[in-house]
């Protein structure tokens, strides 16, 4: 019997719609960035058009979204493990102050800035470690972290805030010229995109989460993978906390926390990484950030209670996941 | 089934391959229950054994012992001819004895050719050349007959038939003397069932390998097997080539077993 090579069964299905729609469902991120498109557009040719297309306003959009993107690029790189950080928020806030008490023992600027980065990559390692020695899940292990930083800070800080010592070039960089924030959410976002698309590092981040034991099998270190990217994720969280609020010139108990977690995850989602576990986009998170940026900013301007702005965040990640869902189903049916 | 999956017998290899695996007198005993007893089997390179059992006959035992996961408690392992002695499952692996398990252990979530090169990535410096690797898995797999649309369609797309030979195929990729399949034709139906029937036997073809085909469904194996192994409580009962016994009597071989129990 001769060799068959074409089978009936596993002839090509192609996607209907031709090379757009194709487009839409192989990137993940493009719906989201349809949206956000969709969403500058309106505002910016809208009636409060002449006072949200200035360099000012939108410099307080970058101020909204750049901590969320920061921290997102890590979420959204747990999600894909199959985990989450909750208490990214609360790094965000405690690294500040544990800068400030190694400053003020008397150690200099730069390495009370090593030290602090060192304690929010501790954090990270803490969280995985837990997670993955005793298989505690994420979600409380993470939780009891929050509540530990909330408590820590308001102990370091005494609940009051405290003037950043950092100037000059070091200051520049960390937050003191107006868009190095965004340089840093740009930058971080970037690099963990290529991470997950160009380097082994996201092959086994994705396995670790779609599939753990086939992951193992193939002789992953899927735990390693994990508490890696825990550690990735504080070391972001505690450099937005730093580079916040530097450029707000106060170091402050009250700021991040859970809002700001919540938000960076909310970014991840909506921009289409799922909480499954497999798969997701980084550069989605800074669109899906860019979004609630630019909704925050507009109704401001427009005059639409600030509440609404909650309203919207709760619809948009269900919508969002819901879409997800879908053109996850689509892609199954149409990229064979 | 229908008339193409009548595959053509090769010309009885096991007289003519060279040895690729032999085990003797192995035993094994799981505190007071013999698992296996006085275990001999052998399986030249080029030759599909079919190795026949009912469920809790031994079957899993044998496997995990030829894989390095249990050591025997007697008897001896020879791969290509040396004695060896099996200390873990990547030890066996890194001597040629791959297995492909009945979970596949394939990532849904990722393309067919990152799951062909799952943990041995090609890279240019800390970078995946996702090129390269598309282009040799899809080579990989028109080689063994498989036809894919593409090898950047996620896993999970694929029927269970592909995603069945995209295990096997890795598994060949990755340097194989020994293949073990179990149970590889357990979930899948007739058709499907007949792709990778097709599969098997292109892997005989190649001439390179041994294949040891784990399976409770002797009219399917009968088939693609040069020769059938009937492992019953613990013993090989039974070693012949396929073209000298039938399905029939296998049957009736088993009949018997539960008449007597």
């Amino acid at each position: 019997m001769a060799t068959q090579t074409v089978q009936p069964e596993t002839q090509q299905r192609s996607a209907t719609g031709g090379g757009f729609t194709r487009a839409l469902l192989r990137r993940r991120e493009l719906s989201i960035v349809l949206v956000t498109i969709a969403a500058f557009l309106y505002f910016s040719l809208g009636s409060y058009g002449s006072a949200f297309n200035t360099s000012n306003n939108y410099h307080i959009i970058m101020q909204y979204f750049a901590p969320w993107a920061i921290i997102g690029a890590g979420e959204t790189m747990l999600l894909i493990c199959g985990e989450i950080d909750l208490s990214a928020g609360f790094t965000f806030t405690f690294v500040p102050f544990v800068f400030m008490s190694f400053y003020n023992t008397g150690l200099n600027v730069p390495a009370s800035l090593v030290l602090a980065i060192l304690v929010a990559m501790g954090i990270g390692l803490i969280n995985g470690l837990i997670r993955t020695w005793f298989n505690l899940s994420s979600f409380i292990t993470t939780l009891g972290m929050g509540f530990f930083l909330e408590g820590m800070t308001y102990i370091q800080s005494n609940a009051e805030p405290a003037k950043p010592p950092i100037t000059g070039t070091l200051g520049n960089l960390l937050g003191g010229w107006q868009w190095s924030e965004l340089v840093w959410a740009l930058l971080i976002i970037i690099v963990m995109q290529v991470a997950l698309s160009y380097t082994k590092y996201g092959v086994y981040a994705q396995a670790a989460g779609g599939n753990p034991l086939s992951a193992a099998e193939s002789g992953i270190k899927v735990n390693w993978v994990k508490v890696s990217t825990f550690m990735l994720t504080s070391l972001f969280a505690g450099l937005a906390g730093l580079v916040d609020q530097i450029r707000v010139g106060s170091f402050d108990p009250t700021s991040g926390g859970s809002n700001m977690m919540f938000l960076a995850v909310a970014s991840s989602v909506i921009g289409g990484t799922a909480l499954l576990g497999g798969s997701g986009t980084v550069v989605g998170a800074l669109f899906g950030a860019v979004l609630l940026g630019i909704i925050e900013n507009g109704f401001t301007l427009t005059g639409v209670n600030a509440y609404a702005f909650d309203v919207v965040i709760g619809v948009a990640v269900v919508a969002a996941m819901l879409l997800n869902v879908y053109i996850s189903s689509l892609r199954r049916r149409y990229l064979r | 089934m229908s008339e193409d999956t009548v595959l053509s017998k090769a010309p009885l290899p096991s007289e003519s391959g060279v040895e690729a695996l032999r085990v003797n007198g192995i035993s094994k005993r799981f505190g007071p229950v013999t698992a296996l007893r006085d275990i001999n089997l052998q399986v030249r390179t080029g030759e599909v054994l079919g190795l026949l059992g009912d469920n809790g006959a031994g079957k899993s035992t044998l496997i995990k012992i030829i894989t390095g996961f249990h050591r025997p408690d007697t008897g001896t392992i020879r791969l290509g001819g040396e004695e060896v002695t099996l200390r873990s499952v990547a030890h066996a692996r890194s001597l040629g004895v791959e297995t492909v398990y009945q979970d596949l252990a394939l990532v849904d979530e990722l393309p067919v050719y990152l799951n062909f090169f799952l943990n041995k990535e090609l890279t240019v410096g800390p970078f995946l050349r996702h090129g390269e690797m598309k282009r040799r898995a899809a080579e990989a797999l028109a080689e063994v007959g498989i036809n894919i649309p593409s090898v950047s369609a996620e896993v999970r797309a694929l029927s269970g038939g592909q995603r069945q030979a995209i295990a096997v195929a890795r598994a060949v990729n990755s340097a194989a003397k020994v293949l073990l399949l179990d149970e590889p034709l357990a979930a899948m139906g007739a058709r499907e069932g007949g792709q990778i029937l097709r599969l098997i036997d292109r892997l005989r073809e190649r001439g390179d390998l041994a294949v040891i085909l784990i399976a409770h469904n002797y009219s399917q194996v009968m088939d693609v097997c040069d020769r059938v192994n009937l492992l019953q409580h613990g013993e090989i009962t039974f070693d012949r080539p396929s073209a000298e016994t039938s399905v029939a009597e296998l049957l009736e071989l088993v009949h018997a077993e539960y008449r007597a129990a």
